[in-house]
């Protein structure tokens, strides 16, 4: 039986095909005779020749400076701004990487302080994608968990983070909260107001925002709407806009060009003290300079084909045909899972995973004790050995304990997702009638 | 509260609150004069008048800025890679097309747009593990002792981590050569591990003494723990080539002050000299018998930003571990998943690398072409480097044996000396950054990379195009002569 993996946040691998422009200028860019050639449309043409000439010797293969290619830096800027209905972005406050979680991991090295008395904390969503915690582990810095509320569809409550950070006194210096949104593994988009309620505490208690937007352009669940934590501050106004050290991270690797494997990430660093920004330039600096394809790839992000370029049609039509994959996975495959008997999951409002509770027989818990494994790692190793299906376990992104989860990707064709969900309930029935 | 009653905030991350191990951090190839050459080129392109017309970037090993072409089937390949439909071109080999399908089998959904595991897709570790043993006549090479990163340095700066524990007099210490690479000072000084610096003998063409190495070790044991030991060859600034004998010592010195060998060999194929010849570590460990070769621990380093290549900007990379405990290799792995993994079409061009046109293959004939005029320019490019400094009264340069740079050593008046030290900059700084402003020239000052006490010295690349080449010489015999009359 073949094996169906579902358990990476990686479109491609899914199923899901590259979007023809961006290969397209990723190519000219890699080979530049074809810039010459006539089998590729004029407008992918001329973005290879415009991010060539950016390129120092006219090459993909010179290394660029260190917070990225200025011509690009300037791309994202103004895709930030046009995103956030106008609000200024700054091409000096754009540092680009190979992808989100080397972005991360450099913001991290400047506000991890390991000689003070006590380790640094950060406060960190529970459930909260894995990366981000072997990160602070790395570096010797302190998880400082904050809940998020299934029953609310997996929000976030500021009452929470309160009881959180006055939980870490005395055990560590919380110094930052991180937040993501779209939330991964939950699917959660946060409101305005509560973004607003996040900033909030964030400057009353002095800590350092650090937002994970990378799902941001998968928003289409129902009454649900993106929106930036820059563009919330901004238009919170003054002293809050000028004062909040926000740090956003972006990356070419979800949305509609799931670009993982190329490694384009950037992070917009907002309000941060002059000084600590040179400090930032160095962190960055001794990477010598994020991998060029992954730069490229965030340009086409930034820019992609407008109505009336030669690209146009393709591009739409390739991004409708994700989009309507999309939206109909978040709508039925929760639903689909709310269905089976012992499986319940929140709505899907964005990003690309769904989050669903297990309610395991006591025996099947009790079986997985014995065998030395979180039960809900030991249920995804049986789905994975009698159904062929690769989800990840609930243990992996943490949650209340007790409780049991696994996250699927859903940004996956329609038909395999018909799949998954087929063979994931004849296993579960058969799971349950075996551990009753 | 409020700072001078303006209401002013203390910032939460300022230059007390931040990490103050990255205060330490000074990464010389990008440092402030790189940052005043690319003012100065926004200037140049706003219309200010300069006694240049542009700004010389020979200040960093990257061969595509200077103008070197790349081989160009390795960009057919990668192009085929990243748009397939273009497997239909009839202007692609045959050649190109088979290595393109063959890395796309490999990769998730078959495209290079897809995660790999964080050690690199499996084909390609294989090809590396091939291509080591090829290259070290018959050794074994195991594909599972290949890790693929993010060019040489992301895997360097994870082994300094994995070495890097204790504290006080346990703290790590890492034995490193003055002048070197500043990478391997940044990363110490982030990680707060002890760097311990060897001085290799300018005098001797900047050869590695293990006396030297003797007395630094020695006097390092007091107070910290040393436990790796850093060699560059071929050398980056220096361009020595380590003869055998040198690394039969180095690698029997490790063995017995129990080190972890660090062998950085990204210049592998950037030999020059008549008589030099590149000798990789592991070769020489397991000529030397199981002896050395069951016990020494080896971490190897090589990438696809150097040699005939230069591909810098795919940030193609790989190490390859000699004994390494087992479970701190599980260590190893995991660290490494931290960055999810390595670009995907930076390990196609290593593959590339790694398995080239061979002769049979229609590709070869321009392949070899290419490669052959890629270092064939070099040499010719070091040994002019080498002979017009000579001639500069105040220069003196060591012969470029290898990699891409030259480091000559500066004979400075005392009165520059002075107004350097009023200014508080490093003199070799001073004079640099006076060349900068003069001729547009941007070279690295010496005490970026380390050397004696009251010696200077620059770091030139030899990658600028012959002709440029030769003007930016002519430019610094010209600048030198100015500054000595100007100081003396």
């Amino acid at each position: 039986m073949d094996v169906i993996d579902v358990s990476w946040g990686d479109p491609h691998r899914g199923g899901l095909k590259p979007l023809t422009f961006v290969r397209q200028v990723l190519a000219a860019c890699f080979y530049p005779e074809l810039v010459q050639s006539d089998k590729l449309p004029v407008d992918v043409k001329q973005r290879a020749r415009s991010l060539l000439s950016a390129c120092d010797g006219g090459s993909v293969g010179s290394y660029t400076l260190s917070d990225g290619i200025s011509y690009i830096q300037c791309s994202v800027s103004n895709f930030i701004s046009r995103r956030d209905g106008g609000v200024p972005s700054s091409p000096e406050n754009i540092f680009m990487t190979s992808g989100s979680q080397r972005s991360l991991m450099l913001v991290l090295k400047l506000l991890v302080h390991n000689q003070a008395s006590l380790p640094t904390g950060v406060l960190t969503a529970v459930p909260s994608y894995t990366a981000f915690k072997s990160a602070l582990q790395t570096l010797g810095a302190t998880v400082v968990p904050y809940y998020l509320d299934e029953e609310q569809g997996w929000a976030m409550e500021v009452e929470e983070l309160r009881r959180a950070l006055q939980a870490s006194k005395g055990i560590c210096n919380t110094v930052a909260l991180y937040v993501i949104n779209p939330g991964n593994p939950t699917g959660h988009v946060q409101s305005r107001k509560c973004i607003e309620e996040v900033i909030r505490f964030a400057a009353e208690e002095r800590l350092f925002l650090m937002a994970d937007e990378v799902y941001q352009e998968s928003v289409f669940g129902e009454g649900s709407e993106f929106v930036s934590y820059k563009k919330v501050l901004s238009e919170m106004g003054p002293p809050l806009s000028h004062t909040v050290e926000l740090a956003s991270f972006h990356s070419a690797s979800k949305g509609f060009m799931g670009e993982c494997g190329l490694r384009g990430g950037y992070v917009e660093l907002v309000n941060l003290d002059p000084a600590v920004m040179r400090y930032a330039y160095t962190i960055f600096s001794t990477d010598i300079c994020a991998p060029v394809t992954g730069q490229l790839a965030l340009e086409l992000m930034a820019n992609p084909p407008r109505p009336g370029d030669p690209s146009y049609p393709v591009y739409a039509q390739e991004t409708q045909s994700i989009q309507a994959m999309l939206v109909h996975n978040m709508n039925w495959v929760p639903e689909v899972l709310n269905n089976i008997p012992g499986i319940s999951c929140q709505p899907m409002m964005g990003g690309a995973f769904v989050f669903p509770r297990l309610y395991l027989p006591q025996a099947a818990i009790e079986k997985a004790k014995v065998v030395g494994m979180q039960p809900d790692l030991w249920y995804c190793k049986q789905l994975l050995e009698e159904a062929g299906v690769c989800v990840r376990p609930g243990c992996e992104y943490g949650q209340t304990e007790g409780n049991h989860h696994i996250r699927l990707c859903v940004m996956t064709p329609v038909e395999t997702m018909e799949e998954v969900l087929k063979r994931l309930k004849n296993f579960h029935l058969h799971f349950l009638k075996e551990f009753s | 509260m409020t700072e001078n009653g303006l209401g002013h905030r203390e910032r939460v991350l300022n230059v007390d609150t931040m990490n103050p191990n990255v205060k330490r951090i000074e990464y010389a190839v990008r440092g402030p004069i790189v940052q005043r050459a690319v003012q100065i080129e926004k200037e140049l392109k706003e219309g200010v008048k300069k006694p240049f017309t542009e700004v010389i970037k020979a200040n960093i090993g990257d061969a595509h800025a200077m103008g070197q072409k790349p081989i160009t089937f390795f960009r057919q390949v990668i192009a085929l890679c990243v748009y397939p439909d273009l497997l239909e071109d009839e202007k692609f080999p045959e050649d190109a097309k088979n290595r393109a399908r063959r890395i796309l089998q490999a990769c998730g959904g078959g495209s290079l747009g897809a995660y790999s595991a964080s050690s690199g897709i499996e084909v390609i570790r294989q090809d590396v593990a091939k291509y080591i043993e090829k290259r070290d006549g018959g050794i074994p090479s195991n594909p599972d002792n290949i890790y693929l990163s993010t060019g040489a340095s992301d895997a360097i700066a994870t082994m300094l981590k994995l070495l890097t524990s204790g504290e006080g007099k346990t703290r790590t210490g890492v034995m490193i050569s003055i002048p070197q690479y500043p990478l391997y000072s940044a990363a110490l000084a982030e990680l707060a591990a002890v760097q311990i610096s060897y001085y290799l003998d300018e005098d001797k063409c900047w050869s590695l003494d293990v006396n030297e190495l003797r007395r630094a070790v020695k006097a390092a044991r007091e107070h910290c723990n040393p436990r790796a030991l850093c060699i560059i060859n071929p050398g980056n600034p220096t361009g020595q080539v380590q003869s055998r004998q040198c690394i039969e010592n180095v690698i029997r010195f490790a063995a017995e002050e129990h080190l972890f060998l660090m062998a950085d060999e990204v210049y592998q194929d950037n030999v020059y000299m008549e008589g030099c010849q590149f000798h990789s570590f592991k070769k020489v460990l397991f000529e030397m018998g199981s002896e050395y070769s069951s016990v020494v621990e080896l971490a190897s380093f090589h990438s696809t930003s150097k040699c005939y290549m230069g591909e810098c900007g795919f940030r193609g990379g790989y190490m390859e571990v000699i004994n390494m405990d087992p479970e701190v290799k599980l260590q190893l792995t995991k660290l490494v998943s931290v960055r999810l993994c390595p670009s995907i079409p930076g390990q196609a061009l290593l593959d590339l690398v790694v398995n080239h046109p061979q002769p049979d293959e229609p590709s070869y004939a321009t392949f070899i072409k290419e490669r052959t005029a890629n270092l064939h320019i070099l040499s010719e490019k070091a040994k002019m480097t080498e002979q017009v400094l000579n001639t500069v009264p105040g220069i003196h340069c060591n012969p470029v044996q290898g990699a891409m740079y030259t480091f000559p050593r500066l004979t400075l008046p005392e009165k520059a000396i002075n107004a350097a030290k009023e200014k508080e900059q490093a003199p070799d700084m001073f004079y640099c950054m006076k060349l900068l402003e003069e001729t547009g020239i941007c070279l690295v000052p010496g005490s970026g990379f380390g050397q004696r006490d009251g010696t200077y010295h620059f770091r030139m690349t030899i990658l600028p195009a012959t002709e440029k080449l030769k003007i930016v010489l002519e430019k610094i015999r010209e600048f030198h002569k100015r500054f000595t009359e100007e100081f003396s």
